[in-house]
């Protein structure tokens, strides 16, 4: 840490945020408990990852994993408190206490795993950043896109990967940077950019629920990063950095020992001692997390096992129609793989 | 003063009353004990801030400032790519910061005086205009008002369709572009040459004006300064041989190659403000003009002076004790309302801070250098002003 003469007059011009955020660094678990509810930091509308409907209520592959950490703790999915954050909000909100749980399709990197003071739980949707482009421009592979307008959101890895492909591929591009992201998105529908960049599924999200005509943007077929997205903590919390990770293996590895939301009662009888222990019938697991002995058990029932989420959110049974692809078990291929809960 | 009162002090320099009742000695105390408590409560915010950072693992200091910054920024006054540092990357949100602020003061002066003597007008439809624009402007939030020129410029057709008013002229959705003279050598002298015509032209019209006021005798301004800034950088272009390459835009691909552009988001930008500004501007003016007593124009005319003189000599001189103060204001405004850029994509050096926020995790160092440079940019603008003010001030008996 240098602080040289010019860190300590910065710091002296804006300390004054940072007085009020002391204490929260070990003990979120008991600070969620006090409070009631969790504090759960969410986009400001990404249908399939979080996205409020008419009457607010939130839904989303991203609030369902606030949801059932917050069943694992309270026993209910609905004691969450959605905080919605933009891109450049949802770090500061994260680093200074505001949330407990950033799930907000955040990107896995070493920089914020490191740099920023985050870890990371287990990612819940391997993606990849693509580009959708209208279809009457005719474009079939991002390598014509040489000199195009790019419509991009900042402080995002988005943003980054954008200019190393370009400069990788000695290509230029004039880029439209907007952080809401209606106005963005507008700003691509009329035509402002030629290219609309982001994760994939975001892509997906757009096209099917905001563009208004799904048939007039195609999702251009290179995929030129990896967007492995996690939920996110602070660090300095192993224990809750443990329960939020074992709730995500939780979900996956009920999928992968047929738990579902509706058989979850009834698994409680089964004979097997795996899933004994891990609904909570062979007690002990709970208390090692600190949590009630049922944790798993609530955490299924609020919003069901991972690929109960997935297909609800974005798969077969949401507009998005994603494939599992990358996300399918380790057993069918995939790379959602749980580590063993005993 | 103390008392002279020999009873006091008991031995010491009579007349001065004990130590601790020294009024001096209680005055430098104060002060003394005044420093050190801001002086503790600042090392305590700094230790408290700085032990905060070090529990959470969040980097400090302002290294940042020479890696690689890896974001692209829309449009920028220098040369800047991605691979360039952060210190670039901020320099260049700064300068485009300045140019906005600086053409839109310009600009808003010139349109709100215009507004602000249009209220004033003897044409009740000029003067209800005026009135109307002044009110809505004033009552809608700015940020609206962007939104709503964004957007409007976004109607304009596709870079395919563009609007061609001139050859070389396009207006499109993506912008304005429009031909320019590529640069050749000479150009730098004849930016010299323009100052220097500049200076020599102020030069002269002081000559002129000591010689008027000394004979009498009025000798020529206006075209001697047209030819001394308009004909020396053409008389050193000729001599360079009138070399003259115009680049013209050409429709390639997605946009046009070639020429100068100005953006949608710059354009938006530029118009809100000034717009907005000038309102506010207009109603200084007006309030300016109206403080200058009636008498004072009445005698003017009497005298049998033109319209113009009047304002130009009489009142204006008057008004601007009345409206310089409050321009500032308008001024400071205008620099600070530039940072809603964010909102609508143009990367001034708020929208640049903001994802370097995002990309190196260090918001209170890079807050901390977003205001102090705006702090040193206002305290320009109000040091300017000040003199300015302070030049055309009524000096009383």
């Amino acid at each position: 840490m240098r602080q040289g003469w010019l860190g300590m007059l910065a710091v002296t011009l804006a300390a004054g945020s940072m007085v009020a955020s002391t204490g929260a660094i070990a003990g979120t678990l008991d600070a969620v408990k006090q409070r009631g509810e969790l504090a759960c930091g969410v986009s400001t509308g990404v249908t399939g990852f979080s996205a409020p409907d008419a009457q607010g209520k939130w839904s989303g592959l991203d609030v369902d994993v606030c949801r059932a950490v917050a069943a694992a703790i309270f026993g209910s999915g609905d004691k969450v408190k959605f905080l919605p954050s933009t891109a450049q909000q949802r770090f500061p909100m994260l680093q200074s206490g505001e949330v407990d749980l950033l799930a907000r399709n955040t990107t896995w990197t070493l920089s914020r795993d490191t740099e920023n003071g985050f870890n990371f739980a287990p990612v819940t949707f391997y993606d990849g950043q693509g580009f959708l482009v209208p279809t009457k421009l005719g474009v079939k592979s991002a390598k014509e896109l040489n000199g195009a307008t790019v419509c991009v959101q900042p402080g995002t890895t988005t943003e980054l990967n954008l200019a190393d492909y370009f400069r990788a591929n000695k290509m230029t591009f004039k880029s439209v940077v907007i952080s809401e992201l209606n106005e963005l998105e507008a700003a691509f529908v009329s035509g402002r950019c030629d290219v609309y960049t982001t994760d994939a599924s975001g892509l997906a999200s757009f096209r099917a629920a905001r563009s208004g005509n799904p048939g007039a943007f195609m999702i251009l077929p290179e995929r030129i990063s990896k967007e492995p997205l996690a939920p996110t903590v602070r660090q300095g919390d192993d224990q809750w950095f443990d329960i939020v990770k074992w709730t995500v293996y939780a979900l996956i590895q009920a999928e992968e020992s047929g738990i579902t939301q509706a058989n979850v009662e009834e698994m409680k009888k089964s004979d097997d001692p795996g899933i004994k222990r891990m609904l909570g019938v062979t007690p002990g697991m709970g208390k090692m997390l600190g949590l009630d002995e049922e944790w798993m058990v609530n955490a299924i029932k609020a919003v069901g096992n991972y690929g109960e989420s997935f297909e609800r959110n974005v798969g077969e049974g949401s507009p998005l129609q994603l494939k599992r692809g990358l996300n399918d078990l380790w057993t069918r291929g995939g790379l959602m793989y749980a580590m063993p809960l005993r | 003063m103390v008392a002279e009162d020999p009873r006091v002090g008991g031995g010491r320099t009579p007349g001065r009353a004990a130590f601790w009742n020294d009024r001096d000695v209680r005055a430098v105390l104060y002060q003394v004990l005044l420093v050190l408590g801001i002086g503790a409560v600042a090392w305590y915010l700094i230790h408290n801030t700085l032990a905060n950072l070090a529990a959470r693992n969040i980097a400090t200091g302002f290294g940042f400032l020479g890696r690689e910054s890896g974001f692209p920024i829309g449009e920028s006054l220098i040369a800047y790519t991605p691979a360039n540092t952060y210190l670039r990357a901020l320099l260049v949100g700064l300068l485009n910061t300045l140019k906005v602020a600086s053409i839109g003061v310009v600009l808003a002066t010139i349109w709100g005086t215009l507004l602000g003597v249009a209220r004033l007008s003897s044409n009740w439809l000029i003067r209800q205009l005026a009135s109307w624009y002044v009110e809505a402007l004033r009552n809608t939030p700015l940020l609206l008002q962007l939104f709503l020129w964004y957007a409007i410029l976004q109607g304009l057709p596709a870079v395919r369709q563009a609007f061609n008013p001139l050859p070389g002229i396009y207006l499109s959705q993506k912008g304005l572009v429009f031909p320019v003279i590529a640069l050749e050598p000479v150009h730098a002298v004849m930016a010299a040459l323009f100052v220097v015509g500049i200076g020599l032209s102020w030069w002269w019209a002081g000559r002129a004006k000591a010689h008027q006021n000394a004979t009498g005798q009025i000798r020529p301004v206006l075209l001697p300064s047209l030819g001394l800034i308009v004909g020396l950088p053409v008389i050193a272009w000729l001599i360079a041989g009138a070399p003259f390459e115009p680049d013209v835009p050409v429709l390639r691909g997605f946009n046009f190659q070639g020429g100068a552009a100005i953006s949608p988001e710059f354009t938006a930008l530029l118009f809100g403000l000034v717009v907005y500004t000038a309102s506010y501007i207009a109603e200084i003016v007006r309030a300016g003009i109206q403080a200058v007593p009636r008498g004072q124009s009445e005698a003017a005319r009497a005298l049998g002076l033109p319209a113009g003189r009047i304002l130009r000599l009489i009142v204006l001189p008057q008004a601007l004790r009345v409206i310089v103060p409050p321009m500032t204001s308008q001024y400071l405004n205008l620099t600070k309302n530039s940072t809603l850029a964010v909102a609508i994509g143009f990367p001034d050096i708020l929208s640049t801070i903001n994802t370097s926020i995002n990309q190196t995790g260090q918001p209170i160092e890079c807050i901390a250098i977003v205001m102090v440079v705006f702090l040193i940019v206002s305290l320009s603008i109000s040091a300017f002003m000040n003199w300015y003010n302070a030049r055309i001030r009524l000096i009383e008996r």
